[in-house]
């Protein structure tokens, strides 16, 4: 028996110890922001820290909302479903918004705008987006014009989205004969970073990723250069995503990005990380 | 088709919710066709790793228990052949110890873009880099058979005047490939679900077909749950097959 109570003491002891640690020793509520920091200059790591203009602004907008921001650092994909799905309170990955992600989840007010660029290696023959795919009347990529090319993306970014929508046939290359297009060739990795560093030992032709981190990459990596004149094709907007129906959150976050925009301090971010000059980082 | 509609307009709201997200994640845009493909891929790469393993297996088996086996005898003799063996067994034992040393995800890194740099064949490079991987296991399992079996074997093999490969061959190998077959099964297992981190190549497989479902139509249960799915229902054939030739083999034991 007294073996008995003395383990229930113990227990006790270590659960009130678990749950001191659960509690805030400041009061302020936690504020889950998810990201993917793998994106420069929207987030980066430096050291241990997870920094660029997304970090920034999130923190700037706990600070309005007198909340403690928590940084989880995941896959885009998981970013996106995460958020959807209710793990995180809000997303904030240089997330466009398409038609197909207000389906499931809320936008913010937008805080920037990027472009899609092409990065291709020095002395490519790829020299414009129209060597690469073939358009509809719309304007959409209906396919590759050249089989041999291969394109490296982001998973589920918009650039794989959109050079996805390229891609018709069956993935056994040749289960339909008269698809002349096989799916592999768009290559779809894990990082930004990962599809550059392929680009660079030729296992794919030319990456299509966002004009502010490709500008990081290309400015970090010899033999790479951004196809000029080829980034007007897919102008969008970053918001902050959060879960479909939380307007409470939503209308808190857009508040304070308002008086973030008025203040400047969303513009003062942006410049740090984004000189005015073109990006000659 | 009047019989379907009735059903519809009176099933609860959370199978109408469940049809919506099967239809949305599965039919919508041909996406089962992605699992379809990351199915494919998946089984391509187990397949030939597998063959890949088990020959790269065999052969460092057969080194490793060669050298323990008769290591003593040929001391002596201090022969050409010795010396080879030697060598030979020292470069099997780095084998094992660097690919069972680190990870695979990390190999598969290392091939795809130090080693084979300049392939674009993602698939015959993950291929490659699961079969030299599974290769290591394979090999430790079969040499532990053969050492299991008794030295008395051996002996009476030797004695009957069959020469050491002779012996293997007739005497000792069917009773191995008996003993670890359980053993073996279980690496194939394991290498059929360590297949779902090719995607970090940029090849579609079983895993990698799920998450892009999942990143386009921003749900987590139905692409997880099915790709979960189909990987159970796999290895519940593959186990399946192995016990039904475990009961033929066992048929001899009476």
């Amino acid at each position: 028996m007294k073996k008995f109570i003395s383990i229930i003491l113990v227990l006790v002891i270590a659960l009130s110890v678990f749950a001191a640690c659960g509690q805030k020793t400041d009061g302020k509520e936690d504020l889950v922001m998810a990201t993917n920091a793998a994106f420069p200059p929207y987030e980066f790591k430096e050291g241990d820290k997870i920094v660029g203009i997304d970090a920034e602004i999130a923190a700037a907008i706990a600070d309005k909302l007198g909340m403690n921001l928590v940084i989880e650092d995941v896959d885009f994909g998981a970013v996106l479903t995460g958020v959807a799905e209710g793990k995180y309170d809000m997303g904030m990955a240089g997330i466009t918004v398409t038609e197909d992600r207000k389906k499931t989840m809320d936008f913010s007010d937008t805080y920037a705008t990027g472009i899609q660029v092409i990065i291709v290696k020095d002395g490519s023959p790829i020299t414009s987006l129209d060597d690469i795919f073939e358009f509809n009347a719309d304007g959409d990529p209906v396919a590759l014009k050249n089989p041999d090319i291969k394109v490296g993306v982001q998973e589920n970014t918009t650039g794989d989205i959109y050079s996805s929508s390229a891609i018709t046939g069956w993935g056994f290359n040749d289960l339909n004969e008269d698809e002349s297009v096989k799916t592999d060739r768009v290559v779809r990795y894990k990082t930004g970073a990962e599809a550059v560093s392929a680009l660079k030992s030729d296992k794919v032709d030319c990456v299509i990723i966002d004009n502010e981190p490709a500008k990081s990459f290309v400015a970090t990596n010899e033999g790479i250069h951004i196809l000029e004149g080829e980034n007007e094709y897919a102008v969008e907007d970053y918001a902050i995503c959060v879960k479909k129906g939380d307007s409470e959150l939503l209308t808190k976050i857009n508040k304070a990005l308002a008086d973030l925009k008025a203040d400047g301090t969303v513009d003062k971010i942006v410049n740090k990380y984004i000189p005015k000059d073109g990006g000659a980082q | 088709m009047v019989l379907t509609n009735s059903f519809w307009d009176t099933a609860p709201p959370w199978l109408i919710k469940m049809k919506e997200d099967f239809i949305l994640n599965f039919v919508d845009a041909g996406r089962w066709k992605w699992l379809v493909e990351g199915l494919g891929n998946t089984l391509l790469i187990t397949l030939f790793a597998l063959l890949i393993g088990l020959v790269i297996g065999v052969v460092i088996a057969a080194v490793r228990s060669t050298y323990d086996k008769n290591r003593e005898s040929m001391e002596m003799q201090k022969g050409f052949g010795y010396y080879l063996l030697k060598i030979v067994n020292g470069i099997c034992n780095l084998y094992l110890t660097v690919i069972r040393g680190t990870p695979v995800v990390v190999q598969l890194l290392i091939m795809y873009f130090i080693v084979f740099a300049s392939s674009r064949d993602s698939l015959m490079v993950a291929i490659i880099a699961f079969g030299i991987n599974s290769g290591a296991y394979v090999a430790e399992i079969l040499r532990g058979g053969i050492m299991s079996i008794d030295n008395g074997q051996f002996e009476a093999g030797r004695s009957l005047g069959f020469n050491y490969v002779q012996t293997m061959i007739h005497i000792i190998i069917p009773q191995v490939f008996k003993n670890v077959l359980p053993t073996l099964c279980n690496e194939f297992i394991v290498l059929l679900k360590e297949t779902s981190v090719a995607g970090y190549v940029g090849i579609v497989d079983l895993t990698k077909a799920g998450d892009l479902i999942r990143g386009r139509t921003f749900s987590a249960f139905m692409p997880l749950i099915a790709v979960a799915l189909i990987y159970l229902a796999m290895v519940v054939i593959l186990t399946a097959l192995v016990s039904a030739l475990e009961r033929r083999l066992r048929k001899s034991e009476r």
